[in-house]
């Protein structure tokens, strides 16, 4: 066999034998909810492959040129390389604006993909002790991928992306003391600059992805080192993971949801229209597009800045401009709450332990809440971002939908939280498992904040089953009620698959642990079907007759074996 | 390719499983076909995307139906090690063989890496060019002054008889068209009308302003000749060109800088000065 042969190789050179065998057995939890991670994961790399095919085309300068290509309007006239070569690379590249498309879809996916992760991680406090550390890696990964973001769809110097270069700038300006220094500083003068897009350039691509790449390899190993988390279950426990293994069934799973990844992005790539630069035009400082409306991600901070009251003040007869406190203020509070929440929780809970069993989100009501209250207060700041879209359609004054808005983001926000909380509370309280099989007395109850303890009763009858294969390694098996679970590598003594059966399941009773001598113990079934049946019994007989030395493995007893 | 196995039940699998996968190959052969016959976006995107969904489709009834899901446990074992074992490390590190004990020349070499580490900030001085003018006074100072005539963004320049009631007309000074803080308008109003004279005075009614948005920068394009008031796009600040520009609704909190004009011998309009005040988003050392 040829991967008996480069495994041999690998091994004498490498030594990966050990390491691979751990691989492939790690087991994966099964929950859906695990896969926004990846999801975001496998949009990262959608990036790399298309940006950097993008790379070749365009050209980050903003010196003069002539467009000279198949875009009619546009033939012939003077506009910058940047805006000429996105032109260029939309309709005389050929698979360009595919291309282009796919990335920049690739990139809403992406972000969306880490905050719903990011969500999930949050409502089931999985952040919390042992993985503090990864949830702040996480949330820088967010905080640059909002960069990135911008810094890309900042590059091609149309006339909407310069009009959100302005208010950036405009934002850093607005920083005490340092902002015209740094907003100078980065911009290479008072914008617009020449310098402005080989610097976002070279961040977006070299700077910034590098750091990620550092980052996920960062977060991945702790992954690694710290194996999953996992929502409570039949046979989970706080030492151990219950799932699948990588090999061979979760690795199938993980390449198609790639796969369905790079479907979804290719589709809106090819069929959805996104940033038609054309049709904006060029940059110029006397101009600006209507309406003006930022990438989802961002469009918060927009959001912020059309909200907040015109107010302006003055420190030591110094200037703090209006953008100030809405969009400086606003991101960086929201971003120091996220890196301190997990040390925020514990101070308040004063639960110092370490969890490997997730949380259902209503068994912690007072996150429940602070989570509702954010996500209602940037929701609402998402739908200011596009009010004068608003008030076109609905042909309300904007003055007043903005009185409005102004309104519901201080109100809104505390009515969800108040009803997320006493949702938690209800749902905690009775039995219901979902939102619809909620009664009178369980919302009572979460009223009343009378909570009735219901831990899952002790498992009463399990055991562990140890038994020796007919290759001589050694399996285990534990046995529930209505469960049971495989461990999920063989091993090699007897003694080792004994002190992994202890560790994952301290203080369960380990029967048939030591088999007559030279006699190979059947393996346990699991939902055996005729087939395996037959199989396993002809192993058994086949064994049992030919010794006990099989060096040999075969097919069908290894199928047996499982 | 295919695992046929001899369970009942799987044949179906097995079958949806290969129909996947050459949906696949139809997919990639139709990208292939799709390129070579001038690339239509729309046809490029949706074969590719078939390609790829045929294999997701395909692993994942693969993953389901076909492999093994769930029913395996790896134990976790606990990552902290014994108390004595952290001690021996400690005792590695700062132990009495180790250079951590001088403790005055860990302080030097501290302070060498740290004056390193500020010397290296100089260079990032250099992101500015030195032969800039310092931040201040660039966004104090605009290319605008006595006698610069006024062009259009095109660089024709204009007459005051261009300057017709109901529109207005976006102006630059001549020779820095690009200028992002130069950018002004010049409008005509009912002098009648006007609560407020303009600061920066007024020809007959006509008054010019910075096009920039005190709140955030933007060019303030839109133009409402009923009520006399320019709207920004970006964040909907507007400002009562009646009252000297004030700002009367959304975000911006300063007026719009007014710009003194006159009329040159040849009829066309220049500045008689600078910007009332620096235009533009504001800034700490903003007077």
């Amino acid at each position: 066999m040829i991967t008996r042969r480069i495994y041999r190789a690998l091994d004498a050179r490498l030594g990966t034998t050990s390491i691979g065998r751990t691989a492939l057995a790690k087991v994966f939890p099964d929950h859906w909810t695990f896969m926004f991670g990846e999801i975001a994961l496998y949009a990262f790399m959608a990036l790399l492959l298309t940006g950097t095919y993008l790379t070749l085309f365009f050209e980050p300068s903003t010196s003069e040129t002539v467009y000279d290509g198949a875009y009619q309007p546009l033939d012939g006239s003077k506009v910058s390389s940047a805006f000429a070569s996105t032109v260029a690379l939309s309709f005389d590249v050929r698979a360009g604006l595919l291309i282009r498309q796919a990335h920049h879809w690739a990139a809403l996916l992406f972000v969306a993909a880490i905050v719903v992760h990011m969500l999930r991680v949050f409502f089931t406090g999985a952040f919390r002790r042992p993985r503090e550390l990864n949830w702040v890696v996480g949330v820088t990964m967010l905080a640059l991928a909002l960069l990135n973001g911008f810094t890309g769809y900042s590059m091609p110097d149309d006339l909407l992306s310069g009009t959100g270069l302005r208010i950036i700038y405009s934002t850093v300006l607005s920083i005490p003391v340092v902002g015209s220094w740094i907003a100078t500083l980065a911009f290479g003068g008072e914008f617009p600059t020449p310098e402005t897009t080989p610097r976002l350039y070279i961040s977006h691509v070299l700077i910034v992805p590098g750091i990620f790449l550092a980052l996920i390899s960062v977060h991945l190993l702790m992954i690694i080192r710290q194996k999953h988390s996992q929502f409570p279950g039949p046979g989970r426990r706080e030492h151990n993971v219950v799932g699948s293994r990588l090999w061979p069934a979760y690795a199938v799973r993980s390449v198609s949801l790639l796969t369905g990844v790079f479907a979804v992005v290719f589709a809106l790539g090819g069929l959805v229209q996104i940033n038609p630069v054309w049709i904006y035009g060029p940059f110029h400082p006397a101009k600006a597009t209507s309406p003006a409306q930022p990438d989802w991600y961002v469009a918060w901070g927009d959001g912020a800045l059309r909200l907040f009251p015109p107010i302006e003040f003055h420190v030591f007869g110094h200037l703090v401009p209006a953008p100030f406190l809405p969009a400086v203020g606003v991101g960086t509070v929201t971003f120091l709450l996220l890196y301190a929440w997990p040390w925020l929780e514990r101070w308040r809970t004063g639960d110092k332990a370490s969890h490997q069993i997730l949380q259902r989100p209503r068994e912690s009501p007072g996150r429940v809440a602070v989570g509702a209250y954010a996500l209602t207060f940037f929701a609402v700041l998402l739908v200011t971002a596009a009010d004068d879209i608003i008030a076109r359609l609905t042909r309300i004054p904007v003055t007043g939908l903005l009185r409005t808005l102004q309104i519901l983001v201080l109100v809104l926000p505390f009515v969800v939280a108040a009803v997320a909380f006493f949702t938690a509370r209800a749902l905690r309280a009775g039995t219901a498992t979902s939102l619809g099989e909620l009664t009178r007395e369980d919302l009572h109850a979460g009223l009343s904040g009378r909570s009735i303890d219901r831990r899952p009763d002790d498992e009463p009858e399990e055991r562990i089953r140890l038994w020796r294969n007919p290759d001589d390694t050694w399996r285990w098996r534990w046995y529930g009620p209505g469960e049971e679970l495989s461990s999920n590598e063989a091993f090699l003594d007897r003694q080792e698959a004994l002190d992994a059966a202890k560790t994952a399941f301290p203080g369960v009773r380990v029967e048939q642990d030591e088999p007559p001598e030279g006699v190979v113990l059947p393996p346990p079934q699991h939902k055996p079907g005729p087939a395996t049946k037959a199989a396993a019994a002809l192993v058994w007989v086949a064994m049992a007759v030919l010794g006990r030395r099989a060096d040999r493995r075969t097919p069908s007893r290894s199928e047996a074996s499982e | 390719m295919s695992g046929t196995g001899p369970m009942s039940g799987q044949t179906g699998a097995v079958r949806r499983i290969r129909f996947a996968f050459a949906v696949t190959v139809l997919g990639a052969v139709g990208f292939a076909v799709s390129y070579g016959l001038g690339g239509n976006t729309q046809l490029l995107g949706l074969s590719l995307a078939v390609a790829f969904a045929g294999l997701a489709y395909g692993l994942a009834v693969w993953g389901r139906r076909l492999l093994p899901t769930g029913g395996f446990v790896e134990q976790k074992p606990e990552l902290a090690a014994s108390p004595q074992q952290r001690d021996l490390l400690a005792a590695a590190t700062d132990g009495p063989e180790s250079p951590l004990q001088r403790r005055g020349l860990v302080g030097m070499l501290l302070l060498g890496v740290g004056a390193i580490g500020v010397a290296l900030l100089f260079p990032l001085r250099s992101l500015l060019s030195f032969r800039k003018p310092d931040p201040v006074t660039m966004l104090r100072h605009t290319a605008w002054e006595a006698g610069v005539r006024m062009v259009t963004p095109e660089g024709e320049p204009v007459r005051l008889t261009d300057i017709q009631a109901g529109t207005i007309q976006i102006v630059v000074p001549e020779g820095h068209t690009r200028d992002g803080d130069a950018p002004a308008f010049v409008v005509r109003l009912n002098p009648a009308l006007l609560d407020r004279r303009p600061a920066a005075g007024d020809l007959g009614g006509v008054v010019a302003y910075s096009l920039l948005c005190t709140h955030a920068g933007c060019p303030v394009g839109l133009y409402e000749q009923t009520t006399g008031r320019m709207l920004c796009p970006c964040h909907q600040s507007a400002f009562d060109l009646y009252r000297d520009a004030d700002p009367i609704a959304g975000p911006a909190a300063r007026p719009l800088p007014g710009l003194p004009i006159d009329v040159d011998e040849a009829g066309f309009l220049r500045a008689r000065g600078p910007f009332t005040a620096p235009p533009g988003a504001g800034f700490w050392s903003r007077p």
